[in-house]
């Protein structure tokens, strides 16, 4: 299963691509992540790449081969969507952050990136995840609500899941995550 | 139960496995988390340098001194390292010493995309190259071994993928390896014609004997494809990965040792295939090996010299039928400063003062990107100085230029360019962007923070302190964030004849977790002049400019350019 996280640096993809990984190691899955460091981390683009299988080799997904895309972000949705395999599911959190270009006027945000992919992608779903994370006491958790959204919509072991949750956060804020969590379980349908 | 590990931290716990007992590295994306890891085992003594080559000086010493030592480095760093690393081909080692150096293909985080299995081939210094965690473990504590066996630095070279990636690796217990004996020996460790005369002929015939030896080593391995023999291909680290998900009707030789490489028996397996692929990411290193050695096969005439490969890049190469879905076109999100990041308002005053900047390598790079756009000039670690130095010397001194340069870089190999512009008088002005840490490879500690890699309490160069030493009598401390101190204080150098240095302090932004305080907008007259700070925080639509309370950090910045007095400090709700 090759799962792809696209963001904005700072959003969390690293949090969410290490509990992706510790749930493939308590179910005995062979697993591979890649992750990005340094420069491009510091309000860039990022994504990060999780592999889960009996044997994987390749720690990068490659345009055409994601089973689900994690997209933190609208226009990075729309950035990494070839990367998704046809009747793959694309999982976006619906918040727009506008990129330096933007800012400055030298680009414009693209208008009806949300409705294209839903017309492109049958498997394209759009959540809430940042108000669903601050409803669970931090917005910056929508991460974590990402997650429980796919752990749904996937089938994945759910206490497992929660392990995994519980084992990647500090302690002190494993309460509001796993909150967050089971708010995006419940609410993606 | 295996453990999830990122490679560079596998290749630390192969070192602790391997009974390392100093460990002596500088920051460097992709290679920065092997000493950050290395440092909590116990045992064990691990610190930042203030560049690669005392890095590497220092694990040759511990070395020398009988210890099993490292020394880390991104691939830039190995040519600040490569006066000690060409010498301790010659001296060998006495407790096993490995050199570690990540590549990074694609410049996820560097200036250039040099391939380091040059430097092992032309120092003559042995290197493994592991292709996942396990094998980064694997291959470290091997990599000792071979060391000491051989009298030999060895380098464990990584690229980007493989250092960043994480993958399942078996733990070990701590190997007890005991400090050797040191014995003097002038003609082994001490480098001078006489004695390096020996030394080198020392170097060929350990060649000669690695250059046989790597033949039979299990980490260069054949791997049969039982799906005919039409395709052999020849790789090694992540494109082995790659290699095995695109072409599993290829045999494939994986190739452990990228110096010496492992000839005869690559010959051997060139006969049982009927065409060879020589599949490396950057320079043709591996196949111009073989082809000098008069094995047929293809490479770079179909690959290319530049980025990183793919599993889809292998398989269009190799015309396997895959819809190649394409990019949609959107805009590019650059990296950028971060929300109160204290670099911006200094970069704001050059702009506005139409300097010419030679810059440096660190976050402060970014100033180089619109719409601060005020960077001429990025070289590599250091160069902010002598460029401007060179500017200064070219035009006779009217060239409007200044350097700038970061605290961990300064620290690093700017100190050298500034005694030169104070020993040949060249008057430069230099602005040291003194954020107190070392930024943009994720806050690690310097010289010059007060704090060691442990993050504990160290002595503390003070910067004013060693500029003064340096002969520079002009030295101005001013806060980052108060603009007006800032545009006087570069004023004032730029109309000096002499060497003058503002050190403009503020800690990065990043490292105050605390509650900030935010700015607000009132009666906006959207003139936009705050939008040229490039500022995440601040965007600007019909009505004027808003500022984002999640983002902004309260650095007053905004409210300092703003001709209207609109921007003033609020309340946080």
């Amino acid at each position: 299963m090759n799962i792809l996280i696209a963001g904005v640096g700072g959003q969390g993809t690293l949090l969410a691509s290490k509990v992706l990984g510790r749930y493939a190691v308590l179910c005995g899955k062979d697993c591979k992540l890649s992750e990005v460091h340094g420069m491009s981390q510091r309000g860039g683009s990022v994504t990060t790449h999780v592999r889960i299988g009996d044997k994987v080799h390749s720690p990068v997904i490659w345009a055409g081969a994601a089973d689900v895309i994690l997209a933190f972000e609208v226009l990075e949705a729309a950035r990494v969507k070839h990367f998704l395999r046809p009747g793959g599911i694309l999982l976006v959190n619906d918040v727009k952050v506008l990129p330096m270009p933007v800012i400055t006027g030298a680009a414009k945000y693209p208008e009806g990136l949300k409705e294209d992919m839903l017309e492109e992608i049958n498997g394209a779903f759009f959540i809430p995840a940042a108000s669903i994370a601050a409803e669970a006491g931090d917005a910056r958790s929508a991460n974590v609500v990402m997650l429980g959204a796919m752990c749904r919509l996937f089938g994945f072991d759910k206490e497992k899941m929660m392990q995994a949750v519980t084992d990647c956060v500090p302690e002190k804020f494993a309460e509001t995550n796993l909150k967050a969590f089971a708010l995006g379980y419940e609410k993606v349908k | 139960m295996k453990e999830l590990m990122l490679t560079n931290h596998a290749v630390a716990r192969g070192a602790y496995e391997a009974g390392v007992r100093v460990l002596s590295a500088y920051p460097g994306t992709p290679s920065t988390e092997i000493a950050e890891s290395f440092v909590k085992y116990d045992g064990v003594y691990a610190e930042w340098a203030p560049n690669e080559k005392v890095a590497l000086e220092v694990a040759v010493g511990a070395s020398v001194a009988g210890a099993r030592a490292m020394a880390c480095m991104k691939h830039v760093g190995v040519n600040v390292a490569a006066d000690p690393l060409f010498t301790s081909a010659y001296t060998g080692v006495n407790g096993g010493l490995v050199i570690v150096v990540a590549d990074d293909p694609g410049m996820h985080s560097s200036q250039n995309e040099q391939d380091s299995r040059f430097y092992a081939r032309s120092a003559h210094v042995m290197m493994l190259e592991p292709s996942d965690a396990q094998e980064a473990k694997d291959f470290t504590k091997l990599a000792f071994e071979l060391s000491e066996k051989y009298d030999t630095p060895v380098f464990i070279r990584l690229t980007t993928r493989v250092a960043h990636s994480r993958s399942l690796v078996e733990l070990c217990d701590r190997e007890d390896v005991k400090l050797r004996p040191y014995e003097k020996s002038i003609t082994k460790y001490t480098m001078m014609p006489a004695s390096a005369i020996l030394r080198h002929q020392v170097v060929e015939e350990r060649d000669i004997e690695l250059a046989n030896m790597v033949n039979t080593l299990d980490i260069n391995k054949v791997e049969r494809s039982r799906r005919g023999n039409k395709i052999g291909v020849v790789c090694s680290g992540v494109v082995y990965q790659y290699v095995k998900e695109a072409l599993p009707d290829a045999s494939i030789f994986k190739v452990g040792t990228v110096y010496p490489l492992p000839i005869k028996a690559i010959e051997k397996f060139a006969t049982t295939v009927q065409q060879l692929y020589v599949i490396e990411e950057l320079e043709p290193y591996i196949e111009n090996q073989l082809k000098k050695a008069g094995i047929k096969c293809k490479g770079k005439e179909i690959f290319s010299l530049q980025g990183e490969l793919s599993v889809l890049k292998i398989l269009e190469k190799f015309n396997r039928s895959v819809p190649v879905p394409v990019a949609a076109k959107v805009p590019g999100r650059p990296p950028v400063m971060c929300a109160g990041c204290p670099h911006r308002g200094v970069f704001y005053v050059l702009g506005k003062l139409k300097l010419t900047v030679n810059g440096d390598i660190g976050c402060y790079t970014l100033g180089a990107v619109a719409p601060l756009s005020a960077v001429d000039t990025v070289l590599c670690m250091g160069a902010s100085i002598g460029m401007a130095h060179g500017f200064k010397k070219a035009t006779k001194g009217v060239s409007h230029n200044i350097a700038v340069i970061g605290d961990s870089t300064f620290i690093h190999s700017g100190i050298t360019g500034l005694i030169n512009a104070v020993y040949n008088e060249s008057g430069i002005t230099l602005v040291i962007l003194d954020n107190s840490t070392t930024g943009m490879t994720g806050h690690q500690n310097h010289p010059a923070t007060g704090k060691n890699l442990k993050g504990e309490k160290a002595p503390a160069v003070l910067l004013d302190e060693i500029c003064r030493a340096c002969g520079v009598k002009e030295i101005e401390i001013v806060d980052a964030y108060d603009l007006k101190a800032v545009e006087s204080a570069v004023k004032k150098g730029i109309e000096s004849p002499n060497v003058s240095v503002i050190i403009a302090q503020r800690p990065c932004v990043l490292l105050n977790k605390g509650p900030k305080p935010v700015m607000k907008v009132d009666e906006c007259r959207n003139c936009g002049k705050c939008m040229k700070l490039g500022c995440p925080a601040i965007s600007r639509s019909g009505s004027g400019v808003t500022i984002d309370p999640n983002q902004c950090t309260g650095c007053g910045v905004c409210a300092e350019v703003c001709p209207f007095g609109a921007i003033k400090e609020g309340v946080r709700e």
